[in-house]
Parts: structure tokens; C-alpha cells; sequence
């Protein structure tokens, strides 16, 4: 077969990850090595990875991680960066995992305004359960444990997690970005690289929130779920720069 | 050259964890236990550690695991209520990612939030523990302040060479009591292999996943999707690597066994022609030690057991008292916890009876001695 592509290797990555066709977290755990190649930073990265379908990245990435509990990532980042200040740390955890048993971690890891950078992949369901009702599923979206579609009143709303710790004092830059599209991707790395580079600029916390696709937890095709982040996930998570008190 | 200050059980306790060369004291404000993170964060800092008062007790675990994965020394202090939410993370720093800590337990009046007087009723929970599946932490059963020192270097030194968490199981009772302590010397180089498995950066070297079960950290894809998941329903995999859970389950159980053969340990006296042997640690030991005397001074052949570590436990010790001891009794501050292990180690080779005080009640020598005279029929 013709082979119409190819890919240039990154320092960060090593071996093939197994993700579902068109998932999201392919691209973003790409886009997080080649950024950190840029920099030049993984010899000094530790990755802190939460519970997911990305709990085999550090199976892809090519240097030191942590493996945390479910929703504890922040946590075990706050004493690696604390105890290892010239590092880059970063945590890498879902929607599940951050906004739903995680989110005394987050809050408080960024009200202290701990110096690292949390990646929160949004795809709007428990992804590796088998895409159950996640507090970030968007109203009217069926999954099997809201098989009626989520309703505010059975269920409650969506969990803006993001635009929570937009407004704490300890957070230095928080940005939603996404994976579905060409323009989005770049915009997305262009995100992780400034979260990256103002953690090592220090002090403060940072954040990029992805939204990432996830085909088979939303019975979609790839390209229906690609579509359907336009066309109904950014109506509830708008994609955009949050706070950005770097300069 | 002595080191003696006028200190209380927390406060020395922290004090001997600096001289061990703790650079990371997480905390959460716990009475009896709150003094500890006082003192760290009095002193931490002039050691150039990482001082942190956290959430929760959920996240300070956590916040260690952080700090053990990445090769510091890092301690925390609590009491049941706290330790409890601490199980999650405890199972998973003993039995997955084989992280050294050390874990001081101020035991009071359980279950649940009760009240703040002394107890033993932690005693299961440290030893056997509340966190999924199998593992085991190092307990150790401090009498007096000066123990306490002592053990605090011990568990340490330990922790770090088993790579596996240690407690230390005070009480308000110990906690509150001030004595002169020797806190001696900084632990010394202890030498112990480098930490090649801390996740510092990977820096002329390969990464390092800490987490991640296994005889060694190399590529775990198939370890991931393909043996463990086969291994979990029970199926033979032939030509199967070595990395997986099943493998690595072994090999810590192994290493269990190996801290069993070699740090039980219990205090005797005058075991030798005892009828009676009483079986008590920590504060109950302390406690009834004038009615052992008492008895020894009228005569009747009464012994001590304490075991100084519960897990390991010196069973290979009671099981070699009860070759020539009839009557064993377990003294305790619960309704009978340590009792299990004393009647394991005997196998019914001597009758084993209990004195329990609950709720905060203390056992006294002059509660104590008449019962000890009753199993030798002097009452």
C-alpha cells in the first residue's frame, strides 16, 4: 500500500499507542511530546498521569512518569514540583478522573497556585468504563448510565471545572483548546507550549483543558464526533483563552 | 555525644524524622496528632525540606506518594479517622509502587470520629490494613518517647531498604508525654542502595514509570492490554514474560516473607520460668509494667511480651514462649485485636486470655495485677 503520510519521530514518544480511530488523545499526547522536544525539556519533564484510557501513555512516552490514583495527580504533583522546582510537571487526566472524583485536588493544587501545568481531556464521558455519564456529558447526551440523554434535573448540569479555576488567584494561565480539526490542533499546541513555557517561567499554576474525541464512547464515526465537538461540545465549552496573567 | 532535649512523643517524633533525613512532611490537622505538623512546620525549613499543609488526608498520601516516587524521604502524622482515608493510597504505595514513607498513627478513641483519648483499636488497620488487595506496611509499637526516637530512625531506615511504608502506632496517651529524650545522631548514609527507581527526570538514563507494577519498568504494553487482563480470569499463558501482576504479586510476597524472617522483634522479661506470659505493647505495656513487678515481688512466675514491630509480628517468638507457658494474657486497649495474632502464633498450644479497655479507658496495675494473680490461682 502507498503510504500517503508520514511522521517524524519524536524524542518524547516512544512505541505505538492504541487509541480508538479518531479519539482525541492520539493527537494530544503528540502534540505534548513534540512540544516538550521543543523546549528541550525531557530530560527534566515528570509526567504525572491519572486513570483513563491515556493511563498506557506512559507505555509512549520516553521519560519519567508517575502513575497516580484516580483523581490524585494533582497531588503528586504538587510535592514533585515542590521538592523538584527546575523540572517541568505536568499532570495528564480526563474529565472523569479531574472533574468528577478529582476535583479536590485540582482546586486546591491550583488555589495554592502550584507550579505546574494539568492537562484535563475533555471528551464528555467516561471514555474506558465504556463511556458512561461523566459530570462534564453536555445535556441531552445519551451514554449508557443517561440512556434518555442527560437531563439537569435527574442528572444536574455540566461541570464548567475549568472556568472554576479560571477565576482562582493561584492560576496563572487556563485555556480550552481542541483536537478536532487542523486549525484547532495548532492552536492547541501553541496553548500547551505557553502553559509549559509560564510554569517554567514560574510561579503559578497553569492549565489547558482539550477537548478530544471519543468515537467509540459516543457511538459516533470519527468524523461525526469530530463534527459533533464543533456542533455541540463548544456550545457548552467554548474554546478560548481563559486567563492569561503571563505578561 | 548527646543530643537530650525535653521534647513530647509528636514533637520528638518529627524531630528524629529530620536526623533521618525527611525532606517532605504533607499534613492535615488531626487531634492528637496536630503537633507533629506543627513542629514540621516550625522546623522543616531549616533543614531545607518541603513543608505542606494539604485538603485532605486523601490528597496528603497522595502529595507522598509524589514525593517517595521522586526519592525523597517524606513523612506525615495522623490519627485512625485520618489513616482511613489514607487506605487507597497506602495499598497502592506498598503493593504497586513499592514507595518507602513513614506514617505516624496517633491512635485515638475509634470507630468513626468518637473521641480524642488514648486507644489501640488501629492496631487491625495498620497491620492488616483497609486498602484494596494485598500488601503490608511495617508497624512499629514505640513505649516511650525515647523508643519512639529511636523507631522513627528505625522505620526509616526500613521503609527506605524494603521500599515499604512504615507506621509508627502512638497514642494521645504517648503523644502528650513529655520525657528527656537522646535524639541522638542523623542517620547516617545507612547504606542502602541508590534509589535507581526515582522519578527525577530521566537525565542520562531510561524513564522511569513509577506506578507501574512489574520486575522491572521497560515497556509494559503487553503487560497492560494482553497478560494482566488473562492473568485476572485466570488463564495459562505459555511462554508468558515475567512482567506481570501475577509475577510481581510473587515477588512481594517474597519480600514479605524475607521482612518477616528478619525485623520481628519482641521485648522479653522474665519469660524464662514464666506460668504466665502477658502480651501487651506500645502505652498498655507501659502501663501494666508495676503489676508484673508486683507479681515477680510476691513471687508468682509472670512474664513480658512485647513486640516492639506488630507487622512483622514475633510470632516465631510466642510460638516458642508457648512451648513452655500455659496461660498467655493479652493486654489491649480494643476489644481484642493484637489477640488474634497471639492466638495464631500459640495454635492453641496455651490458653489465651484478654483484659480490654475501651472508649479511652487505660488498663491500670492495680486493675491489671488482679487478673494476672487469678490465672496463676493466687488471686
Amino acid at each position: 500500500m502507498e503510504q500517503i503520510f508520514e511522521q517524524s519521530p519524536s524524542a518524547a514518544l516512544k512505541h505505538r499507542y492504541d487509541y480508538c480511530a479518531g479519539c482525541g488523545h492520539g493527537v494530544t499526547i503528540r502534540l505534548l511530546a513534540e512540544v516538550i522536544d521543543e523546549l528541550a525539556l525531557r530530560e527534566r519533564t515528570v509526567g504525572v498521569l491519572g486513570v483513563g484510557c491515556y493511563s498506557t501513555s506512559p507505555v509512549t512516552f520516553d521519560f519519567d512518569c508517575q502513575l497516580a490514583l484516580h483523581g490524585r495527580a494533582p497531588a503528586m504533583a504538587t510535592a514533585v514540583k515542590r521538592l523538584l522546582p527546575d523540572r517541568l510537571v505536568f499532570t495528564f487526566q480526563g474529565d472523569g478522573d479531574m472533574a468528577a472524583i478529582g476535583t479536590t485536588e485540582i482546586i486546591h493544587a491550583a488555589t495554592r497556585g502550584e507550579n505546574f501545568t494539568a492537562l484535563l481531556l475533555n471528551n464528555a464521558n467516561f471514555g474506558e468504563t465504556g463511556g458512561h455519564l461523566a459530570p462534564t456529558t453536555v445535556l441531552g447526551q445519551r451514554t449508557p448510565s443517561s440512556p434518555q440523554g442527560r437531563d439537569a434535573l435527574e442528572h444536574g448540569y455540566p461541570t464548567r471545572l475549568t472556568e472554576m479555576l479560571a477565576l482562582l488567584d493561584g492560576a496563572n494561565y487556563v485555556a480550552r483548546v481542541a483536537v478536532n480539526k487542523p486549525a484547532n490542533v495548532l492552536r492547541a499546541k501553541a496553548a500547551i507550549k505557553k502553559a509549559f513555557k509560564a510554569q517554567m517561567a514560574g510561579p503559578g499554576f497553569s492549565m489547558v483543558e482539550v477537548l478530544s474525541a471519543c468515537p467509540s464512547g459516543w457511538r459516533l464515526t470519527p468524523v461525526e464526533a469530530h463534527s459533533w465537538i464543533e456542533e455541540v461540545q463548544t456550545k457548552t465549552y467554548p474554546l478560548g483563552v481563559l486567563k492569561d496573567a503571563t505578561s | 555525644m548527646a543530643n537530650t532535649q525535653f521534647l513530647n512523643c509528636n514533637r520528638a517524633i518529627v524531630e528524629a524524622a529530620l536526623l533521618s533525613d525527611c525532606r517532605f512532611f504533607a499534613g492535615y490537622p488531626l487531634t492528637p496528632a496536630t503537633e507533629c505538623l506543627e513542629q514540621a512546620s516550625h522546623r522543616m525549613a531549616d533543614f531545607g525540606g518541603v513543608y505542606l499543609q494539604g485538603e485532605s488526608e486523601v490528597s496528603i498520601i497522595n502529595m507522598l506518594n509524589g514525593a517517595a516516587a521522586a526519592g525523597f524521604r517524606c513523612m506525615t502524622a495522623t490519627s485512625g479517622t485520618g489513616l482511613a482515608l489514607m487506605q487507597e493510597g497506602l495499598s497502592h504505595m506498598a503493593g504497586i509502587a513499592e514507595v518507602p514513607v513513614v506514617i505516624v498513627n496517633v491512635m485515638r478513641g475509634g470507630p468513626g470520629f468518637a473521641n480524642l483519648a488514648p486507644s489501640q483499636a488501629d492496631y487491625f488497620q495498620a497491620t492488616r490494613g483497609g486498602g484494596a488487595g494485598d500488601y503490608r506496611c511495617l508497624v512499629f509499637a514505640p513505649e516511650t518517647v525515647q523508643e519512639a526516637v529511636d523507631m522513627t530512625k528505625q522505620a526509616f531506615h526500613l521503609s527506605d531498604k524494603y521500599r515499604a511504608p512504615a507506621i509508627i502506632l502512638s497514642d494521645q496517651m504517648l503523644a502528650e508525654t513529655s520525657e528527656a529524650v537522646d535524639l541522638g545522631q542523623p542517620l547516617s548514609g545507612d547504606d542502602l542502595p541508590e534509589k535507581w527507581w526515582a522519578t527525577t527526570g530521566c537525565e542520562g538514563r531510561e524513564p522511569i514509570y513509577s506506578g507501574r507494577p512489574g520486575k522491572d519498568y521497560g515497556p509494559h504494553a503487553q503487560y497492560l492490554s494482553g497478560d494482566l487482563t488473562m492473568n485476572l480470569i485466570g488463564l495459562e499463558i505459555p511462554g508468558r514474560d515475567e512482567d506481570t501482576l501475577e509475577a510481581h504479586m510473587l515477588r512481594l510476597g517474597e519480600k514479605y516473607r524475607l521482612i518477616e524472617e528478619n525485623e520481628a522483634h519482641a521485648e522479653t522479661l522474665y519469660i524464662d520460668d514464666a506460668d504466665l506470659a502477658v502480651v501487651a505493647f506500645g502505652t498498655s505495656a507501659r502501663l501494666i509494667r508495676p503489676a508484673i513487678e508486683a507479681a515477680r515481688a510476691d513471687g508468682l512466675r509472670v512474664g513480658l511480651i512485647r513486640p516492639t514491630l506488630l507487622w512483622p509480628f514475633p510470632s516465631k517468638l510466642l510460638a516458642e514462649a508457648a512451648e513452655g507457658i500455659a496461660n498467655f494474657l493479652v493486654v489491649e486497649m480494643s476489644m481484642g485485636q493484637m489477640l488474634e495474632d497471639v492466638r495464631l502464633a500459640v495454635q492453641g498450644k496455651a490458653a489465651v486470655e484478654l483484659f480490654s479497655t475501651l472508649g479511652g479507658a487505660i488498663p491500670r496495675p492495680e486493675t491489671v495485677e488482679p487478673e494476672i494473680r487469678r490465672l496463676l490461682g493466687a488471686a
